[in-house]
């Protein structure tokens, strides 16, 4: 992996943002790698549609925003109509599979999806939907070892959550793991 | 009445006893005769004086203006800073260092006007400070331009036909933004502004004193009211002291009466304390206040 | 003890705006005011969260005409302070940084630009602020102006701009900017020991007839502060080396001159810049802040095509490294430089530069950052027209 434009979109409240910086803090504090994140600000309110971009790299980034994204994690109907025409030729999509009906998807990009919010729901919190995607990224994409991941979530998480997303992830990375095997 | 004895005069010492604390290498100053600004200065240093205060510890911030020179004059740390802003810059220099006290001493067309958005957040804040106000109903340094304490009917240069603006009722607005201690009087009152400037100084918290004061120069004579002279016969003859009066019942009008006094005297949480008291009731020894806020607070609490 | 007490050694994955609240913090700032303002409100959030647990004090003004001159208070009570904005904020604070340089107040005013004039495109970045910086207020002074690129020089330009302010006297401006504010990326915070912070120079001499504002060799007075007994005055007017108001034209001439002066012949100790590949360079692409950033692919484009490009980045966009363009001018044939504004430090190349060689802006109205092909385009209409 030389350099990854990452996408990451979903409506307020899903825990957009807290993925996009999870990901980009196991890249460049736990995997010696570079990330920069860029946080779109804007006056929208809560449950609109929302989105992180990063640039995960082996070098150092320069320019700042994504410009052919090549990974996208959508969470929402909203979120893949609105994006998932931007992504790459040959790159990957990854979807939650209840939330998102790929309606005339493309032939030219790898796409995977999972029941997060399900796993996330019998799990006990719908809140750790979002954690249980980025297992799943992890196990599909590889772009960032497991155990940075791992990491990454421990520390980014509200105090006393820490097991519950822990099982998020580890949830998210076995199912993603079956996948590709 | 020997209470009203403040002071004493040493038979035989040449040196006025204010000099001490006067710049005297700045003197004389810029006022106009018949001005009443230095007489607020002499009644300001004797009531310091009185309080007793590390006179090393005592700051005083001006903003621009007449009374804005204030500042220059008085042998003491202190700050002539921009016009409306002796405020802010007060409150940075006390929360920095709360073991200084803090005066600000300027006009009202700084303090009210182009400062007034200061004023009532310092107030509403009881951030610890005095405020001497010296309103002398018009803009003196600029040339006698209308101000928000000008009454009306009163003539300006900015306003030739006569004003047609209400003016401000100072105390009221101190007290109905939170200032702890507010009293007005005139220039002919020195021994009350004097006994208030003592009051003012030893009061935690935000401490408001208005003094009328002449402006020969541009108010009386553009309004026909005669020089110095007759401005102080004009106060003595039309002040009526009522202590505790309700402060909405005393604005003023164009030569009319003046209801002077110690309107407010009451308790707030200071801002400094609220600020430590809050932090170290929910942090406890978590909170860590600046050296010179524990310094100041624990040395308050004899602790 | 409590100056080091705050630092967060370590690697952290902040935005540029929190790095910014940490270098503070690590620089020995103690008081900050400000007013909140998109996109710099993330940086007085991460102070008021901070600063109960390091001594510090923090307060929320009601405008930033008080946030500007409430820490000039803190700053003559003996802190370290900053006040942190934006465009209309920053508008507003002019006025205080004309007094900051005025009574020679050490202090930092930090700028996250957004696109301008007036209210304008709030969440959204711009370098539209540089001339006011340097120019905003009225009359004749120098400041010191620093361009960060990401939230690592986010953290290590704040302590520099603390330590340029205590050593020269002057209000020194971190001029950052909605994307830099922004964006995340990681930031490593080093072991207090390590970090080179410049503690305020006060005087120490005799009380008696002590001149306040009597400069040293450097032509910087040493401090003081209230509550030491000295009985000093400060005032924005015109003054002499007691700081007593003086209104002569010999007074203005002498004062603002040293004010002016006191950064000239400091020049060489302030300037900073970075160079890439300018000694062979026939075009140079001059930079700072964000487009140091989104240049790099456009270089390293025309680069790629045997176009021999140099680069040479502002740290401190004021003073202007005036001499080292001037020595550049006569070796190259062209200057390109990329503003994210319609064209405002481009002026100051093209003043130094002379004529003998081309100056071309890629001015951008601001709203996002450059796409790097129009800095490419402008190379190689000039490398190959």
């Amino acid at each position: 992996m030389a350099k990854m434009e990452i996408k990451i979109g979903g409506f307020g409240g899903q825990g957009v943002i807290l993925s996009g910086y999870i990901i980009g803090r196991a890249a460049s504090i736990y995997d010696n790698k570079y990330a920069t994140m860029i946080q779109a600000f804007g006056p929208e309110a809560r449950g609109s549609s929302t989105s992180a971009q990063l640039i995960v790299s082996d070098e150092p980034v320069a320019y700042p925003y994504i410009t052919a994204p090549n990974l996208m994690v959508l969470m929402s109907q909203e979120a893949y109509t609105k994006f998932s025409g931007e992504l790459v030729s040959g790159g990957t999509l990854i979807t939650d599979e209840e939330l998102v009906t790929p309606h005339n998807l493309r032939n030219d990009i790898k796409h995977y999806s999972i029941p997060a919010a399900r796993f996330a729901e019998e799990l006990g919190k719908r809140m750790v939907s979002n954690i249980v995607m980025m297992g799943f990224t992890t196990a599909i994409t590889k772009i960032i070892g497991e155990k940075a991941m791992g990491e990454a979530v421990k520390v980014s998480v509200p105090k006393g959550t820490e097991k519950l997303n822990h099982l998020a992830f580890v949830k998210g990375l076995e199912y993603g793991r079956k996948l590709v095997e | 009445m020997a209470d009203d004895v403040l002071y004493t005069v040493e038979a035989g010492v040449p040196q006025n006893p204010i000099e001490d604390l006067l710049r005297m290498d700045r003197i004389p100053h810029i006022w106009c005769p018949g001005c009443g600004i230095g007489s607020t200065v002499n009644c300001f240093i004797r009531g310091l004086q009185a309080s007793g205060l590390d006179l090393d510890k005592v700051a005083v911030v001006s903003g621009i203006g007449c009374t804005g020179r204030v500042a220059g004059y008085l042998k003491l740390d202190s700050f002539h800073t921009t016009h409306g802003r002796a405020i802010p810059f007060a409150t940075g220099l006390k929360l920095a260092n709360p073991e200084l006290k803090v005066v600000v001493y300027s006009g009202d067309g700084d303090l009210i006007a182009i400062g007034g958005n200061h004023f009532i957040h310092a107030a509403r804040r009881n951030m610890d400070m005095t405020v001497i106000l010296i309103n002398n109903m018009i803009y003196g340094m600029t040339g006698g331009q209308v101000a928000p304490t000008t009454p009306i009917s009163a003539t300006a240069s900015t306003m030739p036909h006569g004003n047609y603006e209400p003016a401000f009722n100072l105390p009221h607005l101190a007290e109905s933004c939170g200032a702890v201690y507010v009293a007005r009087w005139t220039t002919f009152h020195v021994r009350h502004i004097i006994k208030s400037v003592k009051e003012a100084l030893l009061k935690k918290g935000f401490s408001f004193i208005e003094i009328f004061a002449s402006c020969p120069t541009l108010y009386s004579r553009r309004n026909k009211l005669g020089d110095g002279l007759d401005q102080m016969i004009y106060f003595q003859e039309n002040s009526e002291i009522k202590n505790g009066a309700d402060t909405k019942s005393v604005g003023v009008d164009f030569q009319g009466k003046i209801i002077v006094g110690k309107f407010v005297d009451i308790e707030r949480p200071v801002y400094h304390e609220a600020m430590y008291g809050h932090l170290k009731e929910k942090y406890g020894e978590e909170y860590m206040p600046s050296d010179e806020i524990k310094e100041f607070i624990s040395g308050q609490n004899g602790d | 003890m409590q100056d080091e007490s705050g630092v967060l050694t370590g690697a952290h994955f902040i935005d540029g705006d929190h790095a910014c609240s940490e270098g503070a913090i690590a620089a020995g700032c103690r008081f900050v005011a400000g007013y909140p303002i998109t996109p710099s409100t993330e940086v007085v959030e991460r102070i008021a969260e901070r600063f109960p647990f390091v001594g510090g004090v923090f307060i929320q003004m009601e405008d930033e005409i008080a946030s500007s001159i409430a820490i000039q208070g803190a700053v003559w009570a003996g802190k370290k302070a900053m006040t942190v904005t934006s465009g209309p904020g920053f508008s507003l604070m002019m006025e205080h940084i004309g007094y900051a340089a005025m009574t020679e107040t050490p202090c930092v005013f930090v700028n996250v630009q957004r696109a301008g004039p007036s209210t304008g495109l709030p969440t959204m970045p711009a370098q539209g602020d540089m001339m006011q910086a340097r120019w905003g207020s009225h009359g004749d002074y120098g400041i010191i102006a620093l361009c960060p690129n990401s939230p690592q020089e986010c953290f290590d330009f704040t302590i520099k701009a603390f330590n340029l302010a205590e050593q020269f006297r002057v209000p020194v401006m971190l001029m950052m900017d909605e994307c830099v504010g922004h964006m995340i990326e990681r930031v490593v915070i080093p072991p207090p020991n390590e970090i080179k912070v410049f503690k305020r120079r006060y005087y120490r001499g005799k009380k008696k007839d002590f001149l306040p504002f009597k400069p040293e060799k450097d032509l910087v007075p040493p401090m003081i502060k209230a509550g030491d007994g000295y009985r000093f005055h400060v005032t924005g007017l015109t003054h002499d080396e007691k700081g007593y108001p003086s209104m002569t034209v010999g007074t203005q001439a002498k004062l603002v001159t040293r004010l002016s002066d006191k950064l000239k012949v400091n020049e060489d100790k302030i300037i900073e810049y970075r160079e890439d590949g300018v000694e062979s360079a026939e075009l140079i692409v001059i930079t700072y802040g964000i487009t140091s950033r989104t240049a790099i692919p456009a270089i390293e484009q025309a680069r790629k095509e045997g176009m021999k490009i140099g680069h040479l980045r502002l740290i401190t966009a004021w003073p202007f490294p005036a001499k080292r363009i001037h020595e550049l001018a006569s070796k190259v044939k062209a200057f390109v430089v990329p503003e994210l504004n319609l064209g405002q430090m481009v002026y100051e190349v093209e003043r130094h530069a002379g004529s003998g060689v081309k100056v071309e802006p890629v001015s951008h109205a601001g709203g996002t950052v450059h796409d790097p092909k129009e800095i490419y385009t402008a190379i190689h209409r000039l490398m190959k027209g």
